[in-house]
């Protein structure tokens, strides 16, 4: 059973372009199957594992990248930011940038038609920001908690599917149709600004560079650190089995 | 009230049991059944207090140099281990943690937090069968035979120390384990009492398994009996989901932890045979990734066609499905034996399998009073018999808990507390 291997010469992050190179079928020893494989019965019931995931040898190359940044790049520069900043300042920022949220978390309940969903993001939206300026959660602290929404909750509401798996890089796990939901909210929100705050240094300080920073201070995950050689499908797994909750409630 | 229950207690143990070891009655540990304290653990109100974090670094090791490591393991190459030090002078307890956890494992951080409150430089290692382990530090790469993983433990202490010993003051040296750690936590005693290398003071095994294999055999059934096909494994699946789409309809939570799991308990608990098919799964998963590493270093065929050099890119699904279908048992008849047979022609499966429990050093462990036990009397992997046996067989030196399960009650606080004192004296 000989099998063309695809093989991943480089990963070249440049734009979000990924460069797959030298996909050739090298000579190799036969290969021995193993002494315990699943049936090809087996192997044809749908598994929740199996993802659907067609550039999973791109995926892969990108999910090693996002760790190596992570380690040499993006946790570096997360520790310094959490060594320098008050807990108590860093959960003010974590809660202004949550509030901001309330905007497409608002839009998306709209187009779900869900108006009890649409209520409590303006609520919330109107209460913090009017008492606190969006730097506390009052209201989550009156029991009035957040429940995000997001473009690709709504396309799957409506009945679109995950599309293929994707891996972004720096980002992380996401699928076309919520790939296509980050763009999209990120859209709306830009051209939803008045010019003079988005084109606004400390508006665009805040969006590209504290923004980022805040979101993985917030995220416990650590790549490899589950130590199984099948965290990518861990990961994958459960990523998938997250927004179809999320995209069900 | 409290006083007349220990001697009710100690009546019945002197009347109906040989041994003296002491059952701890008045025990407010709340799960009742052992399945969902192994799941749950210790809620909140019931955990012992403990510092959130103490300060720690983490360390790595080459053990060997000149192995080998395969394209797809290029980030476990070094072996990994945590030191949690005290400021001054202080004695330094190893802790082995249980099957494939890590030095970084939520009830191994549970120990070095109980150890360190306790006042001792905390060394965690990581399980000899977990991926790390395989890769960096075992000497054949296929563990699982406790005999040999001692060993292999003991080597890594000794580097370990020797790494870090400058740094801290040490005035002596203790030995824990939980789980299976704890089985291995005696073997290593005992070579340690040849050895010498550390001549450990005090040495605790919390929950250990009398013997690997059987209790392997045991989570292995749990799986089994309730997963029988591709179908049973898919809805299975689906319960769990449901299970958790309840959490999500109120609120959004950012982790699954305990505290969700605990919420989700709450509100809508699960019955007995989910909670057994959980807790199968998850040893089917640590069971997976020792078949694959295993496999993969040593080029075995076991469930990797051999001959296969898998490069990062390569989808490793198909062994995540295989490997989920596979026991301990094929894994010890399949992947251990052949191994083992190669340098030991002599011995038979079923020898290898007894040299690995604890009765083949139980000479050693009667006699050595340096030794004490925690244990559950309801303890889900343990084979029948077998606390009677660990009764009789470390007398007052066992410390025997009627409720909690495998390891749901280590932070609960009256745990936390015999743990503590157990290193004070």
């Amino acid at each position: 059973m000989l099998k063309t291997r695809k093989r991943l010469a480089g990963v070249a992050f440049a734009g979000c372009t990924v460069v797959l190179c030298g996909c050739a079928s090298a000579p190799q020893a036969p290969l021995i199957p193993p002494e315990r494989a699943l049936s090809p019965a087996e192997l044809a019931t749908p598994s929740p594992i199996d993802v659907y995931d067609p550039i999973e040898p791109v995926n892969r190359a990108i999910y090693q990248f996002n760790a190596v940044f992570d380690d040499y790049v993006f946790l570096p520069v997360v520790d310094a930011y959490e060594r320098v900043t008050p807990d108590f300042v860093e959960d003010r920022i974590s809660d202004f940038f949550s509030n901001l949220l309330e905007i497409p978390t608002f839009a998306n309940s709209l187009l779900q038609l869900k108006g009890e969903r649409a209520g409590r993001a303006v609520t919330r939206f109107v209460v913090n920001t009017m008492f606190t300026l969006g730097f506390y959660d009052l209201a989550g602290a009156r029991g009035i908690e957040p429940i995000r929404e997001d473009f690709g909750q709504t396309l799957g509401h409506w009945g679109v599917g995950n599309g293929p798996y994707l891996m972004i890089p720096v980002l992380g796990p996401s699928n076309l149709r919520d790939g296509t939901g980050i763009l999209t909210d990120f859209a709306t929100y830009y051209f939803t600004l008045p010019s003079a705050v988005a084109d606004a240094r400390a508006y665009q300080g805040g969006t590209y560079v504290l923004y980022p920073i805040d979101t993985r201070s917030n995220v416990p995950f650590r790549y490899y650190q589950t130590g199984s050689p099948f965290e990518y499908e861990l990961v994958r797994l459960l990523y998938t089995q997250r927004r179809k909750l999320e995209i069900a409630n | 009230m409290r006083r007349t229950a220990w001697l009710v207690l100690l009546v019945s143990a002197v009347l109906m049991r040989p041994s003296l070891a002491e059952t701890v009655a008045d025990y407010g540990y709340p799960f009742v059944d052992p399945l969902e304290a192994t799941v749950l653990g210790t809620p909140p109100p019931h955990k012992a207090e403990l510092p959130e974090e103490v300060p720690s670094e983490i360390h790595q090791l080459v053990i060997y140099p000149r192995r080998p490591v395969p394209e797809i393991f290029w980030y476990t190459a070094r072996f990994e281990y945590s030191l949690a030090a005290q400021p001054g002078r202080a004695p330094l307890v190893f802790v082995i943690p249980g099957t494939g956890a890590d030095y970084n494992a939520a009830k191994t951080l549970i120990m070095q937090r109980i150890l360190y409150q306790a006042g001792l430089h905390v060394v965690s290692l990581t399980s000899p069968v977990h991926p790390n382990f395989v890769v960096s530090a075992s000497s054949t790469s296929v563990p699982g035979l406790i005999t040999e993983d001692a060993e292999d433990l003991y080597r890594v202490m000794r580097l370990a120390y020797r790494q870090i010993g400058s740094r801290i003051d040490v005035s002596a040296f203790h030995l824990a384990g939980y789980s299976l750690g704890a089985t291995e936590a005696a073997f290593v005693a005992r070579l340690d009492e040849e050895q010498k290398a550390f001549d450990f003071g005090r040495v605790l095994l919390i929950n250990p398994p009398v013997n690997l294999y059987t209790s392997a055999r045991v989570l292995d059934r749990l799986f089994d009996d309730n997963i029988r096909s591709e179908a049973d494994f898919n809805a299975l699946f689906d319960s769990m989901m449901a299970a958790l789409a309840g959490a999500f309809e109120q609120t959004s939570p950012t982790t699954i932890d305990e505290d969700l799991l605990y919420a989700i308990y709450r509100t809508n608990p699960p019955d007995d045979a989910t909670l057994e098919a959980l807790i199968g799964l998850a040893f089917r998963f640590v069971e997976a990734n020792l078949s694959f590493s295993a496999d993969v270093m040593t080029n075995a065929g076991f469930i990797v066609p051999r001959g296969i050099e898998l490069s990062t890119t390569d989808s490793l699904t198909p062994y995540l499905r295989i490997g989920l279908r596979t026991t301990f048992e094929d894994y010890a008849r399949e992947m251990l034996y052949p191994a083992y047979k190669a340098t030991h022609p002599e011995v038979t499966f079923d020898e290898m399998i007894e040299a690995g429990s604890l009765r083949s050093i139980e000479e050693y462990l009667a006699s050595s009073p340096k030794i004490g036990l925690m244990h559950n009397e309801d303890d889900i992997v343990l084979a029948d018999g077998d606390i009677d046996y660990l009764k009789s067989l470390f007398g007052e030196r066992a410390r025997i808990y009627p409720k909690g399960g495998h390891n749901g009650n280590l932070d609960y606080r009256d745990n936390v507390a015999d743990i503590m004192n157990f290193f004070k004296n």
